[in-house]
């Protein structure tokens, strides 16, 4: 007897919750699901939505498979073949994810039970703590928005040498030979200035080349750029334990091949200034 | 030193982060000239105005060095005495230890009225980071594939979010094919959640692994015997 189930799929977290969910409402034992039943149910759910959103759908499906697969295990006659000590329920698995499932489904319940800062319980706003555990460094400054960010931008393309007027192309630089300037950067300090990134040597697509890289890094949650107050001038952190891990995830999240054909004049020879 | 009277406090900081009678607190004796009850009255006051200015949780050892003079002890008993105030006074303040140090948090029950006077809301928990940052606490560190794993879902956004919340770190790699990075939580989570430390967490629900759940039913079928699995399926939400 399966019940008709009419439940939005975004409600549930997941296919576990969404089992949990049907398990509880038929008021069965999680160590003892009646497979055929949740099954039925399961796939119920699933038909119900109007349209499978792929992106999430793949995980509910790939549940749907297990469940069928342990139903199709439990219907055959065990194996003879199979010396028949210590046969495995067919459902042992499952029921393991589900159990670890639920543990911390209730320990999130706990913690959102708990009394939250900001949302409970309010603290004074004070300034910083000077002596905060140096290893959970916590500058207390705000993120530099996108707009900060454009507006240092602007400064410091205002800041460049105007371009010879013979210009001679040079291969471009990519995004990807940006990103590891940057970081190079990194080896010198866990900080770096928003403006010692840019060389006031640099052309015009030099520098959109690192903005572009910047912006990159700072998606990938490997930089972070702050600020400590509104217009004052930007830095640049780490977001990751070291500088190996920032290169390492720069290189592992794909820079998206956002290749540049920045043009620039040949002038390699640029001091490397760093004030 | 520090940890002692840091953990005999947090004995009293149960589950909401509250500072409670600290009952079984070792009374300072009288005859240090500084503890007496004025003294100590003193020094509460001077400890309150400290904390105030602080905003962040403060650590005892902090406290003291600051103060130059009054002794651990003292220290711990003014703000026992400043906490026991708080709440014979019904003020809107409470002394809470968490994140390692003290701090002067608004009374829980005056909550509406902050959020009324601060406006905005409240930054928004929804489940996934809640079960995330859970799986995360209990477990650090750990990595994406194994929160994946246990909640069956895709754990890339939620990851994201958490980082920005800065309820989470990355705080290196696994040695494991892949080498996938490595998430713990953060001084953030416990001052978000008011806990004292990460033991302070409680213990996750006893209920085994699966395995043994299955066995023990087995058992019981063929032994009849208690209903050792029983727990496990209903206390899920609380709601028929």
């Amino acid at each position: 007897m399966s019940v008709p189930c009419r439940v939005k799929l975004e409600v549930f977290e997941g296919p576990l919750d969404l089992l949990l969910h049907l398990i509880k409402k038929n008021e069965v034992q999680i160590t003892d699901i009646p497979i055929a039943t949740i099954t039925d149910q399961y796939l119920a759910v699933l038909e119900d939505l109007p349209e499978l959103n792929l992106d999430g759908a793949g995980e509910y499906l790939v549940m749907a498979a297990t469940l069928m697969y342990i139903k199709s295990r439990m219907l055959l006659p065990p194996d003879p073949d199979e010396e028949g000590e210590a046969e495995e329920d067919p459902r042992a698995e499952l029921v393991q994810q589900l159990l670890e499932y639920q543990r911390y489904r209730e320990a999130a319940a706990d913690l959102a039970s708990r009394r939250l800062l900001e949302r409970d319980v309010f603290a004074a706003r004070g300034e910083p703590d000077p002596g905060e555990d140096p290893a959970d460094p916590r500058p207390r400054v705000r993120d530099a928005s996108l707009a900060d960010l454009l507006d240092a931008l602007r400064d410091v393309l205002s800041r460049l040498k105007p371009p010879p007027s013979h210009a001679i192309l040079a291969p471009g630089l990519s995004v990807e030979q940006c990103v590891e300037r940057i970081l190079a950067q990194f080896a010198l300090g866990s900080a770096v200035e928003f403006a010692d990134v840019f060389s006031p040597e640099s052309t015009r697509g030099e520098v959109v080349a690192t903005f572009l890289a910047l912006l990159e890094l700072i998606r990938l949650k490997v930089v972070r750029a702050v600020q400590q107050e509104r217009f004052g001038p930007i830095q640049l952190h780490l977001a990751v334990a070291d500088l190996a891990e920032a290169q390492a995830r720069a290189q592992e999240m794909g820079q998206v091949g956002m290749v540049s054909a920045v043009e620039e004049e040949s002038d390699d020879g640029r001091p490397g200034d760093q004030s | 030193m520090t940890a002692d009277l840091a953990i005999n406090l947090e004995e009293h900081v149960n589950g909401n982060g509250r500072l409670g009678p600290l009952a079984d607190e070792p009374t300072p004796e009288p005859e240090t000239p500084g503890s007496e009850p004025e003294a100590i009255g003193r020094l509460a006051a001077i400890v309150e105005s400290m904390l105030l200015a602080s905003g962040a949780p403060v650590p005892l050892a902090r406290l003291v060095e600051a103060l130059d003079g009054p002794e651990r002890r003292e220290v711990t008993a003014a703000l026992r005495s400043l906490s026991e105030s708080y709440q014979r006074e019904g003020r809107g303040l409470r002394l809470v230890y968490v994140a390692g140090g003290y701090q002067l948090r608004s009374a829980p029950e005056h909550g509406h009225w902050v959020r009324r006077l601060l406006g905005g809301r409240p930054p928004r928990l929804s489940r996934p980071m809640l079960e995330t940052v859970a799986i995360i606490a209990y477990r650090q560190p750990c990595t994406r594939p194994e929160i994946e794993a246990i909640r069956g879902v895709e754990a890339d956004a939620v990851l994201s979010t958490l980082l920005d919340r800065r309820l989470i770190r990355i705080v290196g790699r696994k040695d494991a094919p892949g080498r996938p990075l490595l998430y713990a939580t953060t001084k953030d989570f416990l001052e978000v959640f008011g806990l004292p430390d990460l033991q302070a967490l409680p213990p996750l629900a006893e209920v085994g692994d699966g395995a043994d759940l299955l066995a023990a039913r087995a058992d019981e079928a063929s032994a009849g015997g208690e209903d050792g699995a029983a727990p496990a399926a209903d206390d899920d939400e609380g709601t028929g």
